[in-house]
């Protein structure tokens, strides 16, 4: 696969006008959606996200060859696995009961995992999620800088995951690869990185000693 | 401009000198005394947040600030925040109103989430409906605040039908604010409803949230409204000296994150991360009055607000402590960030 070259962000709230933002620095054109009208989300985008396009869902997503899922998980339910098909899914949401309540179909297993179990017809990866939507634009650094941090970014389509993880190295980290969704609980809430922002070795040690710490 | 400063507390549970905590009971008795001290030191404003747990033992804030009320004569008194989604508006308002009633005018409400859920359960609410609850239960307190008789239907409350709701404001509607932590909707919401903006910034460089301020005053022109008052309410400690506040506040900091960050998502705070955040560019006002006067003074700029609240003490500071930080707040941060400002004295007011 290719890079990805036009991101549809699914999600107007604390997540999806930062990962928006962070994507159009890196030179991406971005269209944003909400589950309403774009007329309900034209001045957040003219003054918050500026250089994004604010679209209809099923326009973003047409105009789009990557999807970012931003929006709260229990909205998830909400969006026709139809829309998403034939799409690069990045999944940046989270299952997180201790701050959003609990969500029967997500108590057992990865929330990614379960995601893609509902987009038969697209290629999920998950990233983005484990870092803080309020820390996620302050610590992106350029490729080299000494102080640059690490993301994870999970998925079992080498391809996929490999234009996604370029993604994450153009908004500012560097990416970690993980290669199944199954692998990428390390990056949800209670895992080893979650709410974390570490260097690479920093961060390749925590998921090395949580794997070991399973076996 | 005219600029308005204002303390926050959330019951932080005080610790005596041996670093044994104290009684709910008389960490509660404390922040009366601190809220009375805070009038004489000069805040305009004193504000409690609601929380349920140990460490901030404060789910009846305005019971503690009636009791302020009854021994001051000039301090703004308000809720900071009221967690709106697992209240009954109608309860809130004749809470609140009832307060400005045994204050002479003085009380207001900031309606929110703030970072905290524990209310949720308590109660009986559902997390995965904050949305609605919120949108519900702030349009109800809007329609409150008018006066008059007020009909209302809903899914998240019994229906009001041309209800006359007491005690009745005597002088029109009491400031309402809505708290906004990071997402632009709620921005609009705000704006929509026509409550003033609370920006609690609690990490992170607070110069992000400058686009917010230009948000919620051209939303309020696109609904018709006038403009609206921006306030921003972080957390801080002030001390003598930089070196003094920081090792007061650290460690008091730290165990408070650590034991929350799970829950709340936030990250396990380092020393360099506390250094990121208590210098220029950083959330937290940790300092001497002079460092905590200048970083106010910048952000009320750069952020277009015209009131800053401090959130003081953490849980097993001192009583002493927190006294003395009202103190060099009132007589020391407050006249130098005015004058950093250039805005009127207190007098001309």
């Amino acid at each position: 696969m290719t890079k990805p070259s036009r991101l549809a962000v699914l999600g107007a709230g604390h997540v999806g006008p930062v990962i928006a933002r962070l994507a159009i620095k890196a030179g991406y054109p971005v269209a944003i959606a909400t589950s309403g009208d774009p007329d309900d989300i034209a001045l957040i985008t003219e003054l918050v996200i500026p250089g994004a396009q604010p679209r209809w869902a099923a326009d973003a997503v047409a105009g789009a060859d990557t999807v970012v899922l931003a929006m709260p998980l229990h909205r998830f339910a909400d969006v026709s696995p139809g829309l998403l098909a034939g799409k690069l899914v990045v999944d940046a949401m989270n299952y997180w009961p201790a701050s959003d309540g609990v969500l029967s179909a997500f108590e057992h297993g990865g929330s990614s995992e379960i995601v893609a179990r509902r987009l038969t017809g697209s290629t999920v990866v998950k990233a983005l999620n484990h870092i803080g939507y309020h820390e996620l634009e302050d610590r992106a650094r350029p490729a080299g800088a000494p102080d640059r941090r690490a993301a994870g970014v999970a998925g079992g389509d080498p391809g996929a995951a490999t234009a996604i993880a370029g993604l994450v190295d153009q908004i500012g980290y560097d990416p970690v690869l993980l290669d199944s969704l199954r692998a990428g609980r390390v990056l949800q809430p209670g895992g080893p990185v979650f709410g974390a922002v570490l260097s690479l070795p920093e961060f390749e040690r925590a998921v090395r000693e949580d794997a070991r710490s399973l076996t | 401009m005219t600029y308005t400063f204002g303390l926050d507390t959330f019951g932080d549970r005080n610790s005596d000198a041996d670093g044994k905590p104290l009684s709910h009971a008389q960490t509660i008795r404390n922040v009366v005394e601190e809220g009375v001290f805070a009038e004489r030191a000069g805040a305009d404003f004193f504000g409690i947040g609601e929380h349920h747990t140990d460490y901030f033992p404060m789910p009846a804030g305005d019971v503690v600030l009636a009791a302020i009320a009854a021994r001051t004569e000039r301090i703004r008194l308000g809720s900071a925040v009221t967690v709106l989604s697992s209240d009954d508006p109608v309860r809130v308002f004749q809470r609140y109103s009832t307060l400005n009633a045994i204050s002479g005018g003085r009380a207001e409400v900031i309606l929110g989430r703030g970072s905290s859920i524990e209310s949720f359960p308590l109660f009986g609410y559902d997390l995965a409906d904050y949305e609605e609850l919120f949108e519900e239960k702030a349009t109800l307190f809007a329609e409150l605040l008018k006066g008059g008789p007020v009909t209302w239907d809903g899914k998240t409350r019994a229906p009001l039908l041309n209800q006359d709701v007491v005690p009745h404001t005597e002088l029109g509607p009491f400031p309402a604010w809505i708290g906004v932590g990071g997402n632009p909707q709620s921005v609009i919401r705000a704006a929509r409803l026509g409550f003033s903006l609370a920006l609690a910034i609690i990490g992170g460089p607070p110069a992000r949230f400058a686009p917010y301020s230009e948000l919620f005053q051209r939303a309020l022109e696109n609904f018709g409204r006038p403009p609206l008052p921006v306030l921003v309410h972080s957390p801080g400690h002030v001390a003598a000296t930089d070196e003094e506040a920081k090792a007061e506040f650290w460690p008091r900091w730290r165990d408070i994150i650590t034991q929350i960050a799970p829950e709340r998502g936030f990250a396990i705070p380092t020393e360099q991360s506390f250094d990121r955040e208590t210098g220029p560019h950083g959330a937290l006002y940790v300092g001497s009055p002079e460092t905590v006067a200048r970083k106010i003074a910048t952000n009320l700029r750069a952020l277009g607000a015209s009131r800053f609240d401090l959130k003081y003490g953490m849980p097993g500071l001192t009583h002493d402590q927190l006294m003395t930080n009202i103190e060099l707040y009132g007589h020391q941060v407050i006249p130098r960030a005015r004058e950093l400002l250039g805005g009127p004295s207190p007098d001309l007011r």
